[in-house]
């Protein structure tokens, strides 16, 4: 067979054996950790209690309106914009120049906020309030 | 095709978000140290308050005319910035962080799309997610998406913040709307050089020899040329790319004539852009220190001076930097003036992992390590408790920032207040 002059021709070694196998956790003299193949990642408040981290903003409560739904004084809300506002739900609201928070009651063509504690009113949104859903609570965090 | 989407003031925008009383009325935001007016609204805009106006030539008229004038809380704009970008990121893949509040998306094999829908649901998932308002110019290059940018801004009722340019006619005819000084990259110098030749519009420069540019101006003009006839030259450029310079730079409350106080302030300064250098792990050989005197004080002459210092290597050691800034300082400062003004730039820089070695390089090798231990225990504190020797610890600069608004998102501690209470 005549020799290729411009070609050089490499053929593929095969092996048998993986070689010597690279171990980087160190290695030790006593017997490897039996749990280091199940290691999981730690539980992590971010990824329970926000599912939109770009939509997800958090407030504090200054009152007392809320307390029978858990929202106390003080507490920390996580306010996802994201979220449709619908009736039930609980909301972070722009209210005549302030923000509140309150019960979201949806019933035909009216809407209502309901507060959480019988000694505070229902208010009703008129035409004439200056009204914006702000953001959908969706939890509530609270020290003990 | 490529998007172009900018948000509406917005700095003034963002604080409207934790102050909806804000909505509809005229607001502006000042510089560090509360020097300027950098941004307002558009209510602000139209009772022709000046950008960069110096505030305390203003004030009164703020006054009169109920304008809510606000210290610039970078902390709050960063966060809200990176959250509308984060949500771009599900429209394209191919983004391009163009500045603060602007971004260009290539729409590369979005042919069948519906350009307008799309647009409009860009517009309302940032609105409704972030609250920050925003608009969408859509075009075959990245010139003309800047200019259909600018008519859906400037036309927001009838454009509902989006203009597509699909059809030569289109094209020509913003073109022929477009003023060549507003032109995305005609600077000021540009545009008289243009003007001078009888070119007023952007179409009028799209009709010139593209030749003739060429030799006229440079490549970058031509690309320009170009990318406004519809043929796209300018391309998106690499979303990770770091930055080619880094600046720290103040105005002072007071001003400041002993060399002691300016030589900390730019050991300060240069600390600071070190730091920044060490976050986009770069190194740096060139640092540009200056100073300038007060710009409003009749009594002495408007002073600015510059120098620049080269290193033999690069670094991003803080004791370097610092050290070599304070030296250049020392070249252009003179006694007897009243300084308000300063700052440190460094440039020329490369990347960490790959930099020519010196084989002279006499670089501290524990230089290194220290730094990772300070960067780090800073970042634990969330503030700068550890401090070069010849930053004074003992003095205490505060920004001016009379008219900050909270860090509502970016510390816990100034979240906003909801009521759960009512009047009844």
């Amino acid at each position: 067979m005549k020799t290729p002059k411009n070609l050089v021709f490499f053929s593929p070694k095969t092996s048998s054996g993986n070689g010597a196998i690279f171990v980087d956790t160190g290695i030790s003299a006593g017997f490897p950790s039996p749990a280091d193949d199940f290691r999981e990642t730690r539980i992590s408040l971010d990824d329970e209690l926000i599912t939109n981290k770009e939509a997800t903003f958090f407030a504090k409560v200054k009152g007392q309106s809320m307390i029978n739904a858990g929202l106390d004084d003080n507490d920390l809300l996580v306010i996802d914009r994201s979220l449709e506002p619908a009736n039930n739900k609980i909301a972070v609201c722009f209210l005549d120049g302030e923000f509140t928070v309150k019960r979201l009651r949806v019933e035909k063509n009216e809407v209502w906020l309901q507060p959480e504690n019988p000694d505070y009113p229902i208010i009703k949104i008129t035409e004439e309030n200056d009204f914006v859903i702000w953001g959908i609570v969706t939890s509530v965090i609270k020290k003990v | 095709m490529f998007a172009l989407i900018d948000c509406n003031n917005f700095y003034a925008s963002c604080e409207r978000v934790f102050n909806p009383n804000l909505q509809g009325k005229p607001v502006a935001i000042l510089s560090n140290n509360d020097g300027c007016v950098i941004s307002m609204s558009d209510e602000a805009k139209k009772l022709q308050l000046p950008f960069g106006a110096p505030i305390f030539k203003w004030e009164s008229f703020c006054k009169a005319n109920n304008i809510t004038v606000l210290s610039s809380n970078y902390p709050l704009y960063g966060d809200m910035s990176a959250r509308v970008m984060n949500i771009l990121k599900d429209f394209s893949p191919d983004i391009e962080v163009y500045s603060i509040d602007e971004s260009f998306l290539e729409l590369k094999g979005f042919d069948n799309y519906n350009f307008a829908e799309y647009a409009t649901t860009m517009r309302r998932r940032i609105l409704k997610w972030t609250g920050i308002p925003t608009c969408v110019g859509i075009a075959p290059t990245k010139a003309l998406s800047k200019v259909a940018n600018k008519i859906a801004r400037s036309n927001l009722k009838q454009s509902k913040g989006i203009c597509i340019i699909d059809s030569e006619e289109k094209r020509i005819k913003a073109l022929k709307w477009t003023k060549i000084g507003k032109v995305w990259g005609i600077g000021g110098r540009l545009q008289k050089r243009l003007e001078a030749k009888g070119v007023v519009t952007a179409y009028d420069f799209t009709q010139l020899p593209s030749d003739w540019v060429l030799k006229e101006f440079s490549i970058v003009e031509w690309r320009l040329q170009k990318d406004l006839q519809g043929i796209s030259k300018i391309p998106l450029e690499d979303a990770v790319s770091s930055k080619k310079m880094i600046a720290t730079t103040r105005s002072f409350e007071n001003t400041y004539s002993d060399i002691e106080n300016i030589k900390e302030r730019i050991s300060t300064f240069a600390t600071s852009c070190a730091k920044k250098l060490r976050e986009q792990k770069s190194s740096c050989h060139l640092i540009t220190v200056f100073l300038r005197s007060n710009r409003f004080d009749k009594n002495q002459p408007y002073l600015k001076e510059s120098t620049t210092a080269i290193l033999s290597y690069p670094t991003d050691s803080s004791l370097i930097i610092s050290k070599a800034a304070v030296e250049a300082v020392k070249n252009i400062y003179k006694k007897g003036i009243q300084y308000k003004k300063a700052g440190v730039i460094i440039s020329g820089l490369v990347p960490n992992d790959n930099f020519q070695l010196n084989l002279f390089s006499e670089e501290n090798p524990k230089h290194k390590p220290l730094m990772a231990a300070i960067d780090s225990l800073n970042k634990k504190f969330k503030s700068d408790k550890i401090k070069l020797g010849n930053q004074d610890l003992k003095r205490t600069w505060k920004m001016r920032q009379e008219r900050l608004s909270k860090k509502f998102t970016t510390n816990i501690n100034e979240v906003f207040i909801v009521n759960s209470y009512h009047k009844k």
